[in-house]
């Protein structure tokens, strides 16, 4: 029989329901059979953790006497500039910004060690943080300069807010080329001597739920160590992509646009990240509950890892010119194992995001939802799907 | 027999001195060397495996040491902060010597600093920084 959110809700806060997560469904099913565990199963809880560059944290500082507008002029975070095109005591940090005197690629590759994403990580750690600002004065706001320490627990909203994380389905990256390259993916050794890949696979969120049935626009998430909601859908969401006959992507597809509460997370689930060669971005945790409304839904999230399918991408032409040739296609289940074969050659591969910090989030995020602390929402609105005809489209150039 | 491994760091005017071929012919021990790096000041870093009688090799160390090389232990070198690591397994495939095992069923990161050859690959690709060398 169908349930309904609200009787799912029902049951969490009496204290009744069962929750389990995508991994431990996986192996429900072999026990049980679908039928009995669409009766029994309220909640399947997805995750993952990785480097999610589209993320960022909005603050507001509190005024100071005499008032600054820091809108319109310039600011810094431990000398990491911050966006500051908003009202007088607002700002904005991306989590891939870099200081003005950060060598970046000069002497190749750079090291990238410290950036916007860092900065989020030592806020949420409670560490203290230089705010340096330049401002132009007006009559209502005379103060032209500011150097201040701050603390999260001082200002007043701090707010991440990320436009694109948890892609459905990501590339293997692999480098064709004689020489190393350095990318979002990683070191690409030569000659395809090395593979990486991105996705937490069976535990994914939109992976789980490939189809977008129960994640939307106001769905309630684990984020980064706290409670988050997904606004809309993320940039570059593209679920016309091809699929399996279950639905599921064969290569990135939809994403999610996430924010919450920054002084309720912990550095365990947001951390900065340098990626050698490449530039630095934020590490994010999320965990995606998936109410077991009807048994396709459950069948969803019965999916293992050697039922998702990753393209293998050559990083060092097709990526970068935007070819989208495909070399081959491999499984989580290998990828997992730490070696792929493409094109008959056996390839070592290794992650990026972390499949152990996300079973750690889904465990967490069945533990909040057993304790009655975490109720499931109904979206307010849906995402475009794959009939849909929404699409990721490339930049037309013109003058 | 004992075996140990260790960094031996030459000021500028040693780096010719062949202190290796001094340790095999003179105290009688077997070396390994793992890697060698002359710095843009031109000091040098050798890290060697030397192999021996226990009272050859704290001979040969001492003669290293007397005629001014720093040695220092290999294992106090590499230092992994488990609290930094993610578990993404990146650095597993990159380690040239296999000194990171991966736990497949929890896919977890483990690192044994027996193997470790002090290559800094990994301390330079980890995108967390959770493996230091500290001097
Ligand atoms: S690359 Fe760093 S974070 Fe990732 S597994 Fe290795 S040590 Fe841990
Ligand atoms: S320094 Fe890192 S990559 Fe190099 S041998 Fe040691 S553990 Fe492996």
């Amino acid at each position: 029989m169908p349930k309904t959110i609200s009787e799912i809700n029902e049951r969490i806060k009496k204290g009744e329901a069962v929750v389990v997560t995508a991994e431990e469904i996986i192996d429900l099913k072999e026990e049980k059979g679908v039928k009995k565990i669409v009766e029994e199963v309220d909640v399947v809880t997805t995750a993952t953790f990785g480097p999610m560059c589209s993320s960022g944290a909005y603050f507001n500082i509190g005024h100071t006497k005499p008032k600054i507008k820091i809108g319109g002029g310039r600011a810094y975070l431990n000398d990491v500039p911050v966006y500051t095109g908003i009202a007088a005591m607002d700002i904005y940090i991306g989590a891939t910004a870099l200081p003005d005197d950060d060598p970046r690629n000069k002497i190749h590759p750079g090291e990238f060690r410290y950036g916007g994403g860092h900065v989020i990580e030592d806020l949420v750690s409670g560490k203290d943080v230089r705010l340096v600002v330049s401002a132009y004065g007006t009559d209502c706001y005379p103060r032209r300069t500011l150097e201040t320490l701050i603390n999260i627990k001082d200002i007043n909203e701090a707010v991440l807010l990320n436009p694109r994380n948890a892609y459905q389905n990501y590339n293997v990256a692999v480098n064709t080329s004689g020489k190393t390259i350095y990318t979002y993916m990683g070191l690409l050794h030569p000659n395809m001597a090395n593979a990486t890949y991105c996705s937490s696979g069976q535990l994914s969120p939109l992976l789980n739920d490939p189809l977008y049935k129960t994640i939307g626009i106001g769905t309630r998430i684990f984020l980064g160590g706290g409670i988050g909601y997904v606004y809309f859908w993320g940039t570059q969401h593209n679920p016309g992509v091809p699929r399996t006959d279950k639905g599921v992507p064969r290569c990135p597809a939809g994403t999610l646009a996430v924010c919450g509460d920054l002084k309720q997370m912990n550095r365990e689930f947001l951390r900065g990240v340098s990626m050698y060669g490449y530039g630095v971005t934020l590490a994010v945790g999320i965990g995606v509950p998936i109410p077991i409304l009807n048994e396709e839904i459950l069948e969803y999230t019965l999916i293992r890892d050697e039922d998702i399918y990753a393209p293998v991408v050559d990083y060092s032409e097709a990526y970068p010119y935007g070819k989208g040739e495909v070399l081959g296609e491999v499984n989580y289940k290998d990828l997992k194992s730490g070696k792929i074969v493409v094109q008959g050659k056996e390839i070592k591969t290794s992650g990026l995001s972390s499949y152990a910090k996300a079973r750690e989030i889904a465990g967490i995020l069945k533990d909040w939802i057993l304790k009655g602390k975490f109720l499931l929402t109904q979206p307010v609105a849906p995402f475009p799907g794959h009939e849909s005809g929404y699409k990721f489209r490339p930049l037309v150039e013109r003058r | 027999m004992a075996r140990i491994r260790v960094v031996l760091d030459f000021p500028k005017w040693l780096v010719e001195q062949p202190v290796t071929c001094r340790l095999i012919r003179d105290y009688d021990l077997e070396v390994n060397i793992l890697k060698a790096k002359v710095t843009p000041r031109e000091e040098g870093r050798l890290v060697i495996e030397v192999s021996g009688k226990k009272k050859s090799l704290d001979k040969g160390m001492d003669y290293l040491k007397d005629i001014g090389i720093r040695v220092t232990p290999l294992a106090q070198d590499i230092n992994f902060q488990e609290d930094r690591c993610t578990h993404c397994t990146y650095c597993v495939s990159l380690c040239p010597v296999g000194a990171f095992d991966v736990d497949r069923g929890i896919m977890e990161v483990t690192f044994d600093k027996e193997k470790c050859i002090l290559c800094e690959q990994c301390v330079k690709i980890c995108p967390y920084k959770a493996i230091r060398i500290q001097f």
